[in-house]
């Protein structure tokens, strides 16, 4: 499958009181035509920042890109003036926030809000594009959508709130969709409804969605592939299959450990020590050495490469060395990895066909 | 674990008038008790009055209607200001937003101290400085941390400051509402282990509220599922995810997702809709199986029953 967007060696940095932060520090990965690709990670670790790049959302002063490049269809966005990326914003890339109370403006009626694309980027007349937007609440799932379209956001609940959201940010068929903890905010049921919604559009559309969450149960719903962040680097990236059940990397390794899973009985979680590491001052060597309790002595001197597991899974940690020394995961993961060995033989092809 | 009762809660209703005309019933007639040693885990989507009912039974606010009963004595109704101080002293709030529960005008010493210098508990400030550093040892922090104030530490570390001005007034129950759902992934777990440490080394009872089910199985040892105000179902928290009976519960178990990527793959989702509900008649808590506890009608009940005969 062709690639829509390749990001390389990217760097941002935040010029703050207290110094430079370095935000991301050389962040590399590509995106398929029609696959879903989350990203997780704590906060801090600069998924966010990540993606908002690929959007330029990212307000300079303080921030900056210091240097790499994100190809848009062989374009390169780092180098697109403010009017170039007006006309993609919304139209190529669009984006799904957080927090659904406030990405919408309260003083405008929803139909306006989702109007306002339409007009700017597709130049349909008002009466098109009004219609166009009903159609739009319809497929988004909003029951009355005729009449809905002319009230107010304070009308709508949570989850209705985010469906809007969503609606807007697909007026336009967007080529690449990202979709920032679209669903953190919302109760379980409603953050289903969502996920699905999500996924059946993607089928009709054909988009790419980069998928931002922490929350791993949602990354093994609705993901083809999954990069971990930490410290402002992807330390591991690979399919779903690769990270959930043969993980290489102790970060990686400590999030699957520290959630519990509905048969699980075990007397304690495995917790990351530790917290993450103040970007002003990034520790010498592996930024996660110090939380990691497999670290090795050149960790903490050298950063590791990016060492490639399979054609599909690349990961950051030296434990890959060919002189390093054989190291056990938690029994969480090896029984993770057993899973693996059971069902290894199902792989991508059968990706994003869920019942 | 004992099974002597902590805690009873009789048909306790907490109704908000919302205008002249408008009340909500945030919660409306639910009854449970709570034993002594364990967790009781209280689930539910948002506006469902689980939080409602946290702080009710805390007296954060006043009941509408109905009973709790801590160690036999009632919690609500009137009471002389000593009895009061008393009651406090019993029993504790950890509150979910680490950002808004502490004062950032005071120093973590004084917010651990605070409930100390109230009940009296320290006689010299020496034994006040002390008891402090031990109780910020007891969750993880060192005395250093003691003369900070709250926005020097990251999310993780304040809900450790909350936990420990918690424990201050050695409570016997521990109502911690959403404790971790304002945390990141790896810091949640974090602080779980260090709730279920505290509770093996102090005997502490917690009634825990929260909407993450996986987690909320893991720490709890009986779980109710609230809906609309009333808790639709209440067993232990193995019984309730290998058998649930109410068709809402089954929705919320088949929406969670799992860090399993075949399992997600083949989900199926089922959803809830109220309209199928028997209405011939007023739906009662009845026991289907020995404390596994459904809110049905005489219909709905020999259909659990025969269903559960058949599992």
């Amino acid at each position: 499958m062709e690639n829509i967007l390749e990001v390389k060696d990217l760097n941002i940095s935040f010029d703050t009181y207290g110094g430079e932060v370095k935000a991301i520090r050389g962040v590399s990965f590509d995106l398929k035509k029609g696959e879903t690709l989350a990203i997780v990670g704590e906060s801090g670790s600069g998924k966010s920042v990540t993606t908002r790049a690929i959007a330029r959302l990212i307000p300079s002063p303080p921030g900056r890109i210091t240097s790499g490049e994100i190809l848009f269809e062989g374009k390169d966005l780092v180098k697109a003036s403010e009017k170039q990326m007006q006309n993609i914003r919304g139209k190529d890339i669009s984006t799904i926030f957080q927090d659904p109370m406030t990405s919408l403006n309260p003083t405008m009626k929803i139909g306006n809000q989702i109007m306002e694309g339409l007009i700017k980027h597709q130049k349909m007349p008002r009466g098109q594009a009004k219609k166009r937007t009903v159609e739009l609440l319809e497929l988004v799932g909003l029951p009355n959508a005729s009449e809905r379209v002319d009230q107010y956001p304070h009308q709508f609940s949570g989850g209705q709130r985010q469906r809007v959201v969503v609606a807007i940010a697909l007026a336009c068929n967007p080529k690449i969709l990202i979709a920032d903890e679209p669903t953190t905010a919302l109760d379980v049921t409603i953050q289903a409804q969502i996920l699905e919604l999500m996924k059946d559009i993607q089928k009709k559309t054909d988009s790419s969605i980069i998928f931002i969450t922490h929350d791993l149960g949602v990354v093994a719903n609705v993901a083809d592939r999954v990069a971990v962040m930490y410290a402002g680097k992807i330390v591991e990236i690979g399919t779903v299959d690769d990270i959930f059940y043969n993980p290489k990397h102790p970060y990686t390794w400590g999030l699957l450990g520290s959630m519990p899973t509905l048969d699980s009985n075990e007397e304690e979680l495995v917790a990351i020590p530790g917290s993450p590491p103040d970007m002003l001052k990034p520790p010498k060597g592996d930024a996660f050495a110090p939380r990691n309790e497999y670290a090795l002595e050149i960790d903490k001197v050298q950063e590791p490469p990016m060492f490639k597991v399979s054609e599909t899974h690349y990961a950051a940690t030296w434990l890959l060395h060919e002189y390093a020394p054989d190291i056990e995961p938690p029994e969480a993961v090896k029984k993770r990895m057993k899973g693996f060995a059971k069902t290894g033989t199902i792989r991508t092809s059968e990706e994003g066909e869920k019942s | 674990m004992s099974k002597e009762k902590l805690l009873e809660v009789k048909n306790l209703k907490q109704h908000f008038r919302t205008g002249r005309h408008s009340v909500v019933k945030a919660v409306d007639g639910i009854s449970f008790d709570i034993y002594e040693g364990e967790t009781f885990g209280l689930v539910g989507e948002s506006g469902c009055g689980k939080s409602t009912t946290g702080r009710t039974i805390i007296r954060l606010y006043n009941a509408t209607d109905g009973e709790v009963k801590f160690q036999g004595e009632d919690v609500h109704g009137k009471k002389s200001a000593k009895d009061l101080k008393k009651f406090n002293r019993r029993m504790q709030m950890i509150f979910q937003d680490p950002y808004a529960s502490l004062n950032p005008r005071m120093t973590v010493m004084d917010i651990i101290a605070e409930g100390i210098d109230i009940h009296g508990l320290a006689d010299s400030q020496e034994a006040r400085k002390k008891r402090v550093y031990d109780l910020l040892e007891t969750v993880g922090l060192n005395k250093e941390h003691a003369n900070r104030y709250p926005h020097e530490f990251s999310g993780g570390q304040r809900q450790r400051i909350g936990i420990a001005r918690a424990l201050a007034v050695d409570p016997s129950f521990i109502i911690a509402d959403e404790p971790i759902s304002a945390l990141d992934v790896s810091i949640q777990a974090q602080v779980v282990n260090l709730m279920k440490k505290l509770q093996k080394e102090n005997n502490l009872t917690y009634l825990f509220i929260a909407h993450d089910l996986s987690m909320v199985k893991y720490i709890s040892d009986r779980i109710g599922v609230m809906y609309f105000g009333r808790i639709v179902e209440l067993a232990d928290s193995d019984e309730l995810y290998a058998n649930p009976m109410h068709p809402y519960t089954k929705s919320l178990l088949s929406a969670i997702p799992l860090p399993d990527p075949d399992y997600e793959r083949n989900r199926i989702r089922t959803t809830y809709d109220p309209s199928q509900n028997d209405t011939s008649e007023e739906p009662e808590f009845r026991e289907v199986r020995p404390d596994h506890w459904v809110l049905c009608t005489t219909k709905e009940f020999e259909h659990y029953k025969k269903e559960y005969a058949s599992v």
